[in-house]
């Protein structure tokens, strides 16, 4: 198994964004993602940031791939993913049919994220003859759902030509909006944020009214209130999953991605922390946890 | 600019039909549809008796295949476009790349329309859809501000149509996955967001419960109505404050933009609900033909009737309306 390090979702500072990828380049991760993907007011870092970060971990080893924007709204957004999609060295991840055109136009291949909607065997053969290596699956897509698209000839016939990639760990990615919820929890309006989301490095809490967490704001992204994790089901991913990715926390991500290696390799299994769930996997509703038994591994 | 209005059964499509929708979009009884609720939609037959009703009064007759074909049953959606060729369908819309693919390959002379669900925002999207799959016409996600709508009206070869009245889905739409983080059940798995089935309602001491899947997403005091249990519009506490953290239970209504949406071009203006009532449906088209008329007579002269106002807002979620995000400040 293959481990990968998505893009960051949250908004952190510079020098925190910094920080995390020296020590990426330490790390066992075999791929990183590197961009933003949430919202294109967050200018912490540019694209040329992005770049120089991109050489020092391709110098460390690792299969570099710069993500780009899920919500394409205005020309400067198309703009920028333009830019992106012409840096001429990494490969790229596509979270928006958008920028398959222009990464197909070019004749690059790409990585399909996971807001890119491919729900069947021939969506995936469509993406794969317009030049789709790797597919990160839609995050509510179960185990059962996965096995029987690859399970159709055709994509068997194609198996080697793409790598199959699983949000394995994390805050998962549900929603994308106009509005800035995070501003609306300042009562500020979007174009009057004050980039507020970097006093959030891990996003702000919702809590139901008997106190359940069941979302996180970032942004314009609402992202899973719980955070997603499969450490556990890696063994029911042999044969079917190429790659699992790791979404970057502020905490603890490569105390995780260790844990994630330690499983794989060894068979370890791990204790979750509390509040860690799995349930899209498992083909339930994804804010539950389902623990295999221990006979299993 | 054309009124598009909805019909979840006959009755509606007629209402419909009467006061004077130019075109009215239905769709199958079965998962090929975003809009799946018990006892609504058509099946073969009624698309066939919807599409001649439609053609003999010079309408015409869409039918929306917008859910994401599962693995397990391609054929459906494969069967869903070829029967609603077969019955007369002069428009499909849809979201599936793959169904796109296929029913371009296989009916190219039957325009297609890309479903909201495909959620193209931007330019490039849309080019890639053209492209491809011949488009001819783009169905506009609500998230998009009218200075958006206007930059690509004014790049982009496509038709474009955008939603004009009814609920407000304040997500990109084809990309939220809220309702299967709490259910299972997502528009895009299973064709409906916070389905029915999951929802129960509770008397207690502190108020009405409203809740999905077990889950507690609102509680109403009794001066308060009591609205659908839609994810996104709950109540729920964020630092302690509790409070609608996404959206507070409003519709969209843009009587008032349409002659912008004119000028830029936009070429039907669609009216949501197909989950509605006949008699909200002849109402609200009642409504919409009398203010298009008016726009279409003298768009210089055009101005918004209170009237109007008042009797769309008496039907609207909450009681209350929003530009949503066509208005920048809502955003």
């Amino acid at each position: 198994m293959k481990f990968s390090l998505g893009p960051i979702l949250y908004y952190w500072e510079k020098a925190k964004v910094e920080a995390f990828y020296r020590d990426a380049a330490e790390s066992e991760a075999d791929v990183v993602y590197l961009g933003e993907t949430v919202c294109s007011k967050r200018r912490e870092l540019k694209l040329s940031d992005y770049m120089k970060l991109a050489h020092n971990l391709r110098e460390a080893g690792k299969e570099v791939v710069l993500s780009t924007m899920t919500l394409l709204e205005s020309p400067a957004d198309l703009r920028e993913l333009r830019r992106y999609c012409e840096n001429g060295e990494f490969h790229l991840e596509a979270n928006d049919v958008g920028a398959i055109e222009l990464l197909r136009a070019q004749g690059l291949g790409f990585v399909a994220g996971s807001a890119i909607n491919c729900y069947n065997a021939q969506t995936l053969q469509r993406l794969l003859s317009l030049g789709m290596r790797r597919w990160l699956v839609p995050v509510e897509l179960s185990r059962d759902w996965l096995s029987q698209i690859l399970s159709v000839p055709e994509i068997q016939a194609l198996r080697h030509t793409f790598e199959v990639e699983v949000l394995g760990f994390g805050h998962l990615p549900l929603a994308w909006s106009a509005r800035c919820f995070t501003a609306r929890s300042y009562n500020k309006p979007k174009d009057d944020c004050g980039l507020c989301c970097i006093h959030h490095p891990e996003g702000r809490p919702v809590h139901n009214l008997e106190g359940l967490r069941v979302f996180t704001l970032n942004g314009v992204q609402t992202l899973s209130g719980s955070r997603n994790n499969l450490v556990n089901d890696l063994p029911g991913m042999t044969g079917l999953v190429d790659v699992v990715r790791l979404s970057p926390e502020p905490e603890s991500t490569f105390e995780w991605l260790r844990k994630f290696y330690a499983a794989d390799r060894w068979g370890r299994r791990q204790a979750l922390a509390p509040g860690d769930i799995n349930g899209y996997w498992h083909k339930v509703e994804g804010i539950r946890l389902l623990d295999e038994p221990l006979g299993e591994l | 600019m054309e009124l598009l209005c909805p019909a979840g059964s006959l009755h509606a499509l007629k209402a419909a039909l009467k006061e004077g929708a130019d075109a009215v979009y239905v769709g199958l009884r079965n998962k090929t549809n975003a809009r799946r609720f018990a006892g609504l939609n058509l099946d073969f037959d009624g698309i066939k008796a919807a599409a001649d009703e439609a053609h003999r009064q010079d309408r015409r007759l869409y039918v929306a295949i917008n859910t994401f074909a599962h693995p397990s049953d391609w054929h459906q959606w494969q069967r869903a476009v070829d029967d609603s060729v077969r019955a007369g369908a002069d428009v499909l819309i849809i979201a599936d790349l793959a169904v796109l693919g296929y029913a371009a390959e296989t009916y190219p002379q039957v325009p297609r329309h890309l479903s909201v669900q495909a959620s193209a925002t931007n330019a490039a999207a849309i080019d890639f859809y053209r492209r491809l799959y011949g488009v001819s016409r783009v169905v506009l996600p609500r998230v998009l501000s009218m200075q958006q709508v206007t930059a690509l009206a004014q790049t982009v070869d496509a038709e474009l149509e955008v939603f004009a009245f009814g609920s407000l889905c304040i997500m990109a739409e084809g990309r939220c996955y809220l309702s299967s983080y709490l259910t299972g059940e997502s528009p895009n798995n299973s064709g409906a967001c916070s389905p029915a089935q999951f929802v129960r309602w509770e008397e207690s001491d502190k108020g009405l419960h409203s809740r999905l899947n077990g889950y507690l997403i609102d509680s109403f005091q009794e001066h308060e109505t009591a609205g659908y249990p839609t994810l996104c519009k709950g109540r729920f506490t964020v630092d302690d404050h509790s409070y609608h953290v996404l959206e507070e239970p409003t519709s969209l209504n843009t009587l008032g933009l349409l002659p912008e949406l004119y000028q830029q071009g936009i070429k039907s203006v669609k009216i949501e609900g197909r989950q509605r009532s006949p008699a909200y449906v002849r109402q609200v088209t009642r409504i919409w033909r009398a203010a298009l008329d008016r726009l279409l007579a003298d768009p210089e002269a055009y101005a918004v009737e209170a009237e109007w106002q008042r009797a769309l807002s008496t039907l609207s979620e909450g009681s209350q309306t929003t530009l949503g995000a066509y208005h920048r400040s809502w955003r």
